[in-house]
């Protein structure tokens, strides 16, 4: 059935389309006036300001490994994060960690740890499948390097960017 | 001879100063102020790295176009496409010879041209500017940019007309051509968009007799078809300059840039300088018709008549008022550009021939019988 499209009759005035153009010019002369005394700031100066102290708790940077409060690096080197990253972003190779070593009932540590940060897609999946809290996406954004090589995170690069954490749970240590 | 020799050195002064030292700046600080106040009607920041402020954003821009590749497209008719953007460019520049721009400095008269066809002129030479896109969108045998010289020249068609007899109530009150008369006579009489004249009123004292003289019923009803006037000639210099509302050679979004589309380097660079140079000539000629040019209010307007430093004084500041109500002119145009969205030309058309030459014919005629009955 043929449908009718209501049109709003026009009045006289609005019709020369006058006031509408003269509140527009009202509208956007607010706008200027507004942003030139500067009683509102709409954008961030990028390079200047960072996005640093904006980011929400729960804002997913680049992944890192962290230490604990007792100097001890957390990854066991159990590889769960290598096999569920999609982009096949982490490379491990698991050694023993030597007898004399405080440690050494843990029996693991990586070798190699590399993150490529070329293929890493911040999805955060190595954080959630980590059994030892040892690996946290972090707030760093602005992950860049001039070669190809420069991108891939090794170890020390990594415990570098995640430093130590605290508070997290210790099931290595001695039971009281 | 030598007299000659003086005069045709002064007039080569008096245009490279105007050229050099005010027209080029000021279309390349109109297109940074383009810049800067676009971005802050819509909430942005603009260019405010290169300088304070970004105050050096036009010396980098120019940079860069002259150092861009500048290419031809292989399938352009080379001739035209190099003759394009001189068209584009060069009339706006020569419509600004017969503008008054200052009263006198050094005891010479600021205006490169006082011919008596002044208005005539600016007319003839700032709608050949037309050309300069026609030419470029035919030559670049590309669609887009023939579409853009397309629309050019049936925007002119409709506008052209209104735009022209606009003006002629200026003349029927004014008598003249001449654009330094015309401003003679609003220094006289008070500027043609003011319905009201402080005549008599000065910073040395008020002349009573002479002020109540220049208030009249006539000066009102007069100032009825010249403020219509005003409006329509705006309104076609919008459209004469390629502005938004009536921007349809360019379009950006429909046309890609529409006539300058295959141009690179210096001579899209020249399309771009001239759009901007044909905006200051559109506002000078809207200032010396309608806002008494260099004239400030309650200032004396001969500097000759002074001693030869305040003299001089006086002559630079009546120069720095013309420019200065070009410059606010000019702002009323970027507030325009980034308020209105754009016409269809076949609005534009209708707008035109349908409203604003009709009411430019009957204004005429209002003008013209207000003029017989009022008394001498």
């Amino acid at each position: 059935m043929a449908y009718t499209v209501p049109r709003p009759k026009l009045t006289l005035a609005e019709k020369t389309y006058l006031p509408a153009l003269i509140a527009g010019l009202g509208i956007t002369i607010r706008h200027f006036f507004v942003i030139l005394s500067g009683r509102k700031k709409v954008t961030m100066q990028y390079p200047d300001e960072k996005w640093d102290t904006h980011l929400p708790p729960h804002y997913r940077g680049a992944p890192t490994l962290v230490n604990d409060d007792y100097g001890r690096e957390r990854c066991v080197a159990c590889q769960l994060c290598e096999f569920i990253c999609p982009p096949r972003a982490i490379t491990i190779k698991p050694g023993e960690i030597p007898e004399k070593y405080l440690w050494r009932k843990v029996e693991k540590y990586t070798e190699v740890f590399e993150i490529d940060m070329i293929r890493c897609i911040y999805c955060g999946l190595c954080e959630e499948v980590c059994p030892e809290q040892a690996i946290f996406l972090r707030k760093d954004y602005a992950i860049t390097g001039l070669t190809r090589a420069e991108m891939v995170h090794d170890k020390k690069r990594l415990y570098e960017l995640g430093g130590m954490m605290t508070g997290l749970v210790n099931k290595w240590n001695e039971k009281k | 001879m030598s007299d000659l020799l003086i005069g045709v050195a002064i007039t080569l002064l008096k245009t490279l100063g105007l050229l050099f030292a005010v027209i080029l700046p000021m279309v390349s600080y109109t297109v940074y102020a383009e810049r800067r106040v676009s971005a802050m009607i819509q909430d942005r920041v603009g260019p405010n790295r290169v300088g304070p402020l970004g105050l050096l954003q036009p010396i980098a821009d120019a940079l860069k176009l002259l150092l861009k590749e500048d290419f031809t497209p292989a399938h352009v008719n080379k001739f035209y496409y190099w003759l394009a953007p001189a068209c584009a460019m060069a009339p706006s520049i020569m419509a600004l010879a017969v503008v008054p721009f200052g009263s006198t400095w050094f005891g010479q008269p600021m205006v490169v041209a006082n011919v008596d066809v002044g208005v005539l002129w600016v007319f003839a030479v700032s709608s050949l500017g037309v050309y300069g896109i026609v030419l470029a969108g035919w030559s670049s045998n590309s669609k887009y940019s023939f579409l853009g010289g397309i629309r050019s020249s049936s925007q002119m068609i409709s506008y052209e007309l209104s735009l022209g007899l606009s003006v002629i109530p200026i003349f029927l009150i004014c008598g003249t051509l001449n654009l330094p008369a015309i401003v003679k006579y609003q220094i006289e009489n008070g500027w043609l968009i003011s319905p009201i004249w402080l005549k008599g009123v000065s910073f040395t004292g008020i002349n009573f007799p002479e002020l109540i003289g220049s208030f009249s019923i006539w000066k009102f009803l007069l100032w009825i078809p010249l403020f219509l006037s005003f409006i329509v000639f705006m309104v076609s210099m919008f459209a004469e300059t390629n502005r938004l509302p009536f921007d349809l050679p360019e379009a950006e979004q429909e046309l890609v840039g529409g006539y300058h589309t295959e141009y690179s380097s210096m001579k899209f660079a020249l399309f771009f300088l001239g759009e901007y140079a044909a905006m200051i000539a559109g506002s000078a000629v809207i200032v010396t018709l309608f806002f008494g040019a260099w004239h400030v209010p309650f200032l004396p307007t001969a500097p000759e008549q002074l001693p030869f430093w305040l003299g001089l004084l006086l002559g630079l500041v009546h120069i720095t008022a013309f420019f200065l109500k070009v410059a606010i002119l000019l702002f009323f145009f970027i507030w325009v550009r980034w308020t209105l969205p754009r016409f269809r030309f076949d609005q534009l058309m209708r707008l035109g021939w349908y409203f604003f030459f009709e009411i430019a014919l009957v204004n005429i005629l209002l003008v013209a019988v207000i003029l017989a009955i009022m008394p001498k």
